[in-house]
C-alpha cells in the first residue's frame, strides 16, 4: 500500500502531516508505542527540512510518500528539491554538552537515528530523495 | 497547538501543557518557563497529563533550563505523562536529567524535598 502527501514548508502544517501519517498507518495494525515513535520521527525530519532547507518558506513543497510491504516494511520518502540536509552527516552531540551550552537544537537528530532502521539519500528525476525505513515486527 | 495553563499552589508554580507541543508550538512553552523565572518562582511543576505529543522542539526547551535552574536553585518536575509522550523522554535518555514523577501529589512531595 502506498499512501502521498504534498505539504507546503510551514511549521504550522506539522499537524497535518502527523495526521497524514496516523492515518495511512492505522490499517496496518502497528502498536502505538511504535506508531507514536514513528509520527515523532517523521515530524523530526520534516521540521528540520523545513527550517534547514526552505527557511519556512510556505510556497516550497514538500512530498511524504509512505510505502508498506506486505511484510511490514515501513519505507518513508520525503522528496523536495531545497539543499539536502543530510542527518548521517551530524554526529549527535552528547546530552551533557546540549546542556552545558543551553541548546535547544540538537535532539531531533538522535530521536531519528534512534527510531528509524535506516535514513538515505539520493537523487531521483532533479529531486532529493530521504528515505526513512523502518522494519515492524 | 496548544494552550498552557498556570495555577499557583502553595508557592509553586504548576503550568499545565494542554495538546501538542512541536516546532511551531515549542515557543509557548518556552515564554511561559522564562515568565515562571522572571516572576521568581523557585518550584515548578509541569502537568503533563493533557500533554498528547512532544517533539525535539519541545524537549529542547526543557533541556536549555536545566543549567539555569541549577544555577538559581530552581527544582522543575514533570507529572502526569502519557505513555507514548514518556516514552519520547526516554529515547533520548532525558528522563535521567529532568524530575518526572507519575502523580501530582508525588511531584509536590519531590520538589519540596528538593527544596531543602
Amino acid at each position: 500500500m502506498s499512501y502521498q502527501y504534498n505539504i507546503g514548508c510551514s511549521l504550522n502544517n506539522l499537524k497535518g502531516i502527523r495526521e497524514f501519517i496516523r492515518n495511512s498507518l492505522k490499517a496496518h495494525a502497528i502498536p502505538e508505542i511504535d506508531m507514536a515513535a514513528i509520527i515523532l520521527a517523521l515530524d523530526e525530519m520534516c521540521s528540520n527540512l523545513m527550517i534547514h532547507a526552505h527557511h519556512c518558506n510556505p510556497d516550497h513543497q514538500l512530498e511524504l510518500h509512505i510505502d508498506v510491504s506486505e511484510k511490514n516494511k515501513l519505507v518513508f520518502e520525503i522528496i523536495d528539491d531545497g539543499s539536502v540536509f543530510d542527518i548521517n552527516q551530524f554526529h549527535s552531540d552528547k546530552l551533557d554538552d546540549l546542556v552545558h551550552e543551553k541548546r535547544k537544537g540538537g535532539l531531533g537528530i538522535r530521536l531519528v537515528k534512534s527510531i528509524m532502521d535506516n535514513v538515505e539519500y539520493f537523487a531521483r528525476d532533479g529531486k532529493n530523495i530521504c528515505r526513512l525505513t523502518k522494519q515492524m515486527q | 497547538m496548544v494552550h498552557i495553563k498556570r495555577l499557583q499552589e502553595n508557592g509553586n508554580d504548576v503550568i499545565a501543557i494542554i495538546g501538542e507541543i512541536d516546532a511551531s508550538s515549542s515557543i509557548e512553552l518556552d515564554l511561559t518557563l522564562a515568565k515562571s523565572v522572571g516572576e521568581g518562582f523557585s518550584k515548578i511543576l509541569i502537568d503533563c497529563s493533557s500533554l498528547e505529543y512532544i517533539s525535539s522542539a519541545g524537549l529542547g526547551v526543557f533541556m536549555s533550563y536545566i543549567e539555569e535552574f541549577k544555577d538559581k536553585n530552581i527544582q522543575m518536575v514533570l507529572f502526569g505523562m502519557k505513555e507514548k509522550v514518556a516514552n519520547t523522554f526516554t529515547i533520548l535518555g532525558l528522563a535521567e536529567l529532568l524530575h518526572i514523577r507519575g502523580t501530582k501529589d508525588e511531584a509536590k512531595k519531590l520538589v519540596d524535598e528538593l527544596s531543602v
